[in-house]
């Protein structure tokens, strides 16, 4: 059952990037649609092979792209360097801490928004900015840093309870044990 | 083993990415909406659960609230049918003085209903997602409107969906014309992103002091994307710009871009 809980990462993935084109009332509420996309790719990054993070990256960002007005593929490099850049170094971040997940997150989720606009804006049509695109990286920001840690607790737990448990071998054995008394 | 795994993964994702890119606009197109057909079965769940909620709250509405409702429906009828007896002698004029002058007789429209699906997952761009596609003859560039006014054009169509460019988008200029003064004028794209906010900035052509707030801005059919005299909005407040050369309006939309749910296509 090793790759029930990579395909259900893609599968979160899947619903987070339709959820951003839906709940539009809550969406006009804050200002800016709410993507966790970073979030998962960092979670991907920390935790899995680099093929499953570029896999990730490739499914999510398309996807993204499609749904839309954005060029395809301009999603892309953004998320690409973040799990990169994470999955280089994952053997130097304390992955378990939770400060790190967070800090992790509103990185991811300050920088691919950022990237992705500079990419948007090297072409024409050039996309909106202004002050909402500051509220966007803000809101962006608040939220992978939040959704980070949960995403490692959820995640974290489908593993537990998937994933193939270590054989426990305890020190005992029977035909080493002392025996008191005469037989 | 390691570093010879990330150099392949940058090295596919550069690879595709450079493909991707340069694909051209229209196979570019072709291509978003055919990855965005892996979200039909989402876009059917929450349609089939929109019309579920709707259903629900209609069996909670109560008798009185039903009558009411009935009563108001009854009278907003009769206006409209009187209104549209008129309408229809002011056309029949408007076609006998068409045909005495020999120009061409103006063609009615048709349209298309279409239910709104999706919204902008980004603030880069103001864009809807309906449920019509090329299956159901859409092509770009088709205006797309509600009874209160022009909402956008088609952008890029898909065989069951599409996608609209909303007014204030960078990617759908409008041509517009001030009714009181039949000044010239261009919708500029908005500042904004938030379609919630409901506003536009409107140029002219040239410094045109006459235009006041309250005036109303139709499509001027102009650039032969929207036919002319669909409502756009009212002006709110104007400034003279660029040391007097032009003046700049706030425009309050006619439609409400936050709340749209069915939406109309213009066909030919």
């Amino acid at each position: 059952m090793n790759w029930l809980p990579n395909t259900l990462l893609f599968f979160a993935a899947w619903l987070a990037v339709f959820a951003q084109t839906q709940f539009a009332p809550v969406a006009g509420l804050l200002g800016a649609p709410l993507c966790i996309v970073p979030a998962l790719v960092v979670y991907a990054a920390l935790t899995s092979n680099i093929a499953v993070t570029t896999g990730l990256v490739l499914f999510a960002g398309l996807a993204l792209d499609s749904l839309s007005a954005n060029r395809l593929g301009a999603s892309l490099p953004p998320l690409f360097v973040v799990g990169l850049l994470v999955h280089a170094r994952q053997h130097l971040i304390l992955r378990d801490q939770v400060y790190a997940q967070v800090w992790l997150g509103i990185g991811a989720g300050w920088a691919v928004p950022l990237g992705t606009q500079t990419l948007l804006s090297m072409v024409r049509p050039e996309p909106i900015s202004g002050w909402p695109t500051l509220w966007h990286l803000v809101l962006g920001a608040a939220l992978n840093g939040a959704m980070c840690p949960l995403c490692f607790v959820l995640f974290g737990r489908l593993r537990d309870a998937f994933d193939y448990k270590p054989v426990v071998e305890s020190s005992f054995r029977p035909d080493r044990q002392i025996k008191r008394g005469r037989s | 083993m390691s570093k010879r795994a990330h150099n392949l993964a940058i090295g596919i994702v550069a690879v595709l990415v450079l493909v991707v890119l340069n694909l051209p606009p229209a196979t570019a197109g072709r291509v978003k909406l055919a990855f965005a057909g892996l979200f039909l079965p989402l876009f059917g769940i929450a349609g089939s659960g929109q019309s579920f909620v709707d259903r629900a709250s209609y069996a909670l509405l109560t008798r009185s609230t039903l009558i009411s409702e009935v009563e108001r429906l009854r009278k907003e009828n009769a206006d409209l049918r009187l209104a549209a007896l008129q309408a229809q002698g002011a056309l029949a004029e408007n076609a006998r003085l068409r045909a005495s002058l020999g120009w061409t007789p103006k063609a009615p429209w048709k349209r298309r209903a279409a239910r709104v699906v999706g919204r902008e997952p980004t603030t880069f761009w103001r864009n809807i997602t309906i449920d019509v596609g090329a299956r159901d003859g859409m092509q770009v560039n088709q205006a797309v409107l509600t009874g209160d006014g022009l909402v956008g054009r088609i952008r890029d169509v898909g065989t069951t969906q599409s996608q609209v460019a909303l007014i204030g988008d960078p990617d759908c200029g409008v041509s517009v014309i001030i009714a009181e003064t039949r000044d010239n004028a261009v919708i500029q794209e908005a500042r904004s992103a938030a379609i919630g906010d409901g506003y536009v900035t409107l140029r002219t052509l040239q410094n045109s002091p006459d235009i006041l707030a309250g005036h109303q801005v139709l499509t001027s059919g102009l650039g032969g994307v929207f036919p002319r005299d669909i409502p756009v909005g009212r002006i709110v407040d104007t400034r003279a710009v660029d040391g007097g050369l032009y003046t700049e309006a706030r425009v309050k939309l006619a439609a409400n871009l936050n709340r749209l749910e069915e939406v109309w296509v213009l066909t030919p």
